[in-house]
């Protein structure tokens, strides 16, 4: 009976596994297009949106699926659990990127603005933070997990000081408010796409400790 | 709610002849809780049971070493009377095993061999308990027809009936619902969860999900040692020790 | 595959055939001897034959010392038996622990059932008769009797105990009863139509047997009935086999012998019949 269970939750672990390779894939892409403010590529991640919105559907009724018919416990149990919080956090990640995708429409109409902040720093960041996550995630590495929490705050500080820089340059250019408030917000979906990152290295600590270490419960030391 | 310590196992190695089927087992069991007892075919907790109640006196060849304080006395210290300790450490059997008479002396036989001759009392003890049991809406109007016309689940609460009427403290199942189709075992899992507000109560049960159901502590034996114990909740969410994860989750073997 | 199910059934019907022969002829041997009885029996069946003693040398009149002897014998032997028997049963099924001696008892038990009847007359005859001085009388013949149904009676005792599932013994006990209790109240209830079972046998067993009583209780003739346990008495199966062996005349006495055999066999169907009813009501109250 439950050799089915493990095969099954093998099945579950590729696919919410190739859903993250698809949500990163849509990161990368997000970051290209703003890098180059390539409204074609935006259209393109737009467009494509509803293929993670479906793969995020099935993963769910899987796991809802498996709850129902093998009633499991303990690290089959967390497991589960897990996979249904990471799934909605890929999820919203993807949509993050749409937001991004947006965002990038409306500025790659106008005249290009450069404003005294690495963009590219940011996201190339926010996107390692989130392979470390899948990666975590796929390895059940709660060391690893744990190195992401860390990064966070880094994200948190970058956006912030976008903040600043943007202020700045508001007052400066006083004819271009519209354009700069998009590239703030830009800066806002990125540190979004970060704490969802944040939460799935939380998910996986769960998983594999089954401490929960939301909420600064943090301990920062991985189970011996 | 704070749980006064009920039975302190201490060390307790139990022998059928030269077979050691239990290992230096220490556990405390608290009133006013259900415990249950998991693992494998052969791993103990059948016979830790039966220590509880001295039920395995009935085989010749067996010996028992360590203490069971229930109480703070050790109920095998030879001071203990066997009949005085199965009377207040009462037991449900695996399959419903009601006696072959009306289903009013099934429940007055207790009190009818500790020497209770009082008719009302007996009657009215009768009442609360098959009350007590859940079944005495489907019995009263035939009290006096044999037990073994009932179904099987009907049996099963008739037997845990028997067995609260002499108002034991602790009572031990021993699988009570193995037998058993899902409703009947849903209505003596119910059961269980009454009866601790009154009873300590010990279950075995080869069903994980059952002792997940109806259990605030869980202990997993394997091999005739206690591997681990815990809060049910914990237990079936987060056990510490890998074994214990391994059978749970049918990683086993 | 076709003829190969149908050998399977053919085989199949062969050999349900032959059982169903085997159990058949049970019964037609019974019929036969019912019907050898009655066809040559009947006609000297009437009043006089059972309420009369007999007379002229056994030529005339009835038997009834004889149905009476026999009755006696088999009610003494019962009540001899069955105690002893049943006690005997529970110590061996519920107290002794298993070993040595208990195995030694089985044997001597199983033994007991192989000793020829006549051996259990000869030593009837040494030991109450003579040893005991209880003369040739209904006591001794009970008694010899008895010795000769303990086996049955404690092999079927054993098996209706052993048949009582235990889970009622460890009922009774968890709820804090004692051994004796647990026997005396659920225990022997429960194996009490099993143990009825072997009294049945062992009754009909004592009512028909002729050679431990030949030296111990029964006489040849005596015309009175029996007063007291120490009167010696007639039977009806050595009524028969006098009859039919040391009669003045044999051949003229031909229809009183399976007269007598007949009313032997009506009483042994008689005690059986109600001691199966008398199962068959316990059974219902459980």
């Amino acid at each position: 009976m439950t050799m089915r269970l493990q095969k099954e939750l093998e099945k579950l672990k590729k696919r919410i596994l190739s859903l993250g390779a698809m949500v990163e894939e849509r990161v990368r892409m997000a970051i290209q297009a703003l890098e180059l403010r390539d409204a074609n590529l935006a259209e393109k991640i737009i467009r494509s949106d509803y293929e993670i919105d479906e793969f995020e559907i099935e993963v769910e009724e899987e796991c809802l699926k498996l709850l129902a018919l093998h009633q499991p416990v303990a690290v089959d149990l967390r497991f589960l659990i897990a996979v249904i919080k990471i799934n909605n956090d890929l999820e919203r990640i993807g949509d993050e990127a749409v937001n991004i995708a947006e965002r990038i429409q409306i500025i790659a109409k106008r005249e290009r603005l450069d404003i005294p902040f690495d963009y590219s720093l940011m996201a190339e960041k926010t996107a390692s933070m989130l392979k470390k996550s899948l990666d975590a995630l796929v390895n059940m590495d709660d060391v690893l997990a744990l190195d992401v929490l860390k990064l966070d705050d880094a994200i948190d500080d970058m956006k912030d000081q976008a903040y600043d820089v943007i202020k700045q340059a508001i007052r400066e250019h006083t004819d271009r408010v519209g354009y700069l408030i998009n590239l703030l917000l830009m800066c806002r979906h990125l540190e979004r796409i970060a704490d969802h990152a944040t939460n799935i290295a939380e998910e996986v600590v769960y998983m594999v400790q089954g401490e929960i270490i939301r909420h600064g419960n943090i301990e920062l030391e991985a189970k011996e | 709610m704070e749980h006064s310590l009920k039975i302190k196992i201490k060390n307790l190695n139990f022998y059928y002849g030269d077979f050691k089927a239990l290992h230096d087992i220490s556990m405390d069991i608290y009133a006013n809780q259900v415990t249950a007892f998991i693992g494998p075919s052969g791993c103990g907790k059948s016979t830790l049971l039966r220590c509880l109640n001295r039920m395995n006196d009935l085989i010749p060849i067996s010996r028992v070493e360590g203490q069971i304080m229930l109480d703070n006395k050790n109920i095998n210290d030879p001071s203990v009377d066997v009949v005085t300790l199965r009377r207040n450490v009462g037991m449900v059997f695996q399959k419903p095993n009601p006696f072959p008479k009306t289903i009013f002396e099934n429940v007055a036989y207790g009190l009818r061999v500790n020497g209770i001759k009082d008719k009302a009392y007996i009657a009215n003890q009768v009442e609360k308990s098959l009350h007590q049991a859940a079944i005495w809406d489907e019995v009263k109007d035939r009290i006096n027809d044999s037990a073994l016309g009932l179904s099987g689940g009907q049996q099963q609460r008739l037997c845990i009936a028997r067995a609260l009427a002499i108002e034991p403290e602790v009572v031990l199942m021993d699988e009570p619902a193995s037998a058993l189709d899902p409703i009947a075992t849903q209505k003596i899992e119910e059961l269980i969860h009454q009866l601790k507000k009154s009873y300590t109560i010990i279950i075995v049960t080869h069903n994980m999900q059952q002792a997940a159901r109806v259990s605030d502590i869980t202990a997993f034996f394997y091999l005739g040692k206690l591997i681990e114990k815990d809060d049910t909740e914990a237990l079936f969410t987060k056990p510490k020790l890998q074994q214990t994860e391994d059978y749970i989750t049918g990683r086993f073997g | 595959m076709n003829s190969l199910l149908r050998r399977r059934k053919l085989i199949q019907i062969a050999i349900f055939g032959l059982f169903r022969l085997s159990a058949a002829i049970n019964g037609i041997a019974l019929l036969i001897v019912v019907y050898f009885l009655v066809a040559r029996g009947w006609r000297a069946i009437n009043w006089t034959f059972l309420t009369q003693p007999p007379k002229e040398a056994m030529t005339e009149g009835g038997i009834l010392p004889c149905i009476v002897g026999t009755l006696c014998l088999s009610l003494g032997a019962i009540l001899v038996a069955l105690p002893i028997g049943v006690a005997s049963a529970i110590y061996l099924n519920e107290y002794a622990r298993p070993g040595r001696l208990l195995r030694a008892i089985r044997i001597g038990i199983n033994n007991l059932a192989g000793v020829p009847s006549v051996v259990f007359g000869l030593f009837g005859l040494a030991f109450f008769v003579v040893w005991l001085k209880m003369g040739v009388s209904i006591l001794a013949g009970s008694l010899t009797l008895g010795v000769l149904t303990l086996p049955v009676i404690i092999g079927a005792s054993e098996e209706a105990l052993r048949s009582v599932p235990d889970t009622y013994r460890e009922a009774s006990l968890g709820l804090g009863a004692t051994k004796w209790q647990t026997i005396y109240r659920v225990v022997m209830p429960a194996a009490l139509p099993g143990i009825l079972t072997g009294a049945i046998l062992g009754i009909s067993r004592a009512a028909g047997e002729t050679a431990p009583i030949m030296f111990t209780a029964a006489v040849f003739y005596t015309p009175s009935l029996p007063t007291s346990v120490f009167d010696e008495i007639m039977a009806l199966p050595y009524h028969i086999y006098v009859l039919a062996t040391a009669g003045t005349e044999i051949e003229a006495t031909r229809h009183l012998q399976y007269g007598t055999a007949l009313v032997l066999i009506v009483l042994v169907f008689g005690l059986n019949l109600i001691a199966i009813i008398y199962r068959a009501r316990l059974q219902r109250r459980m």
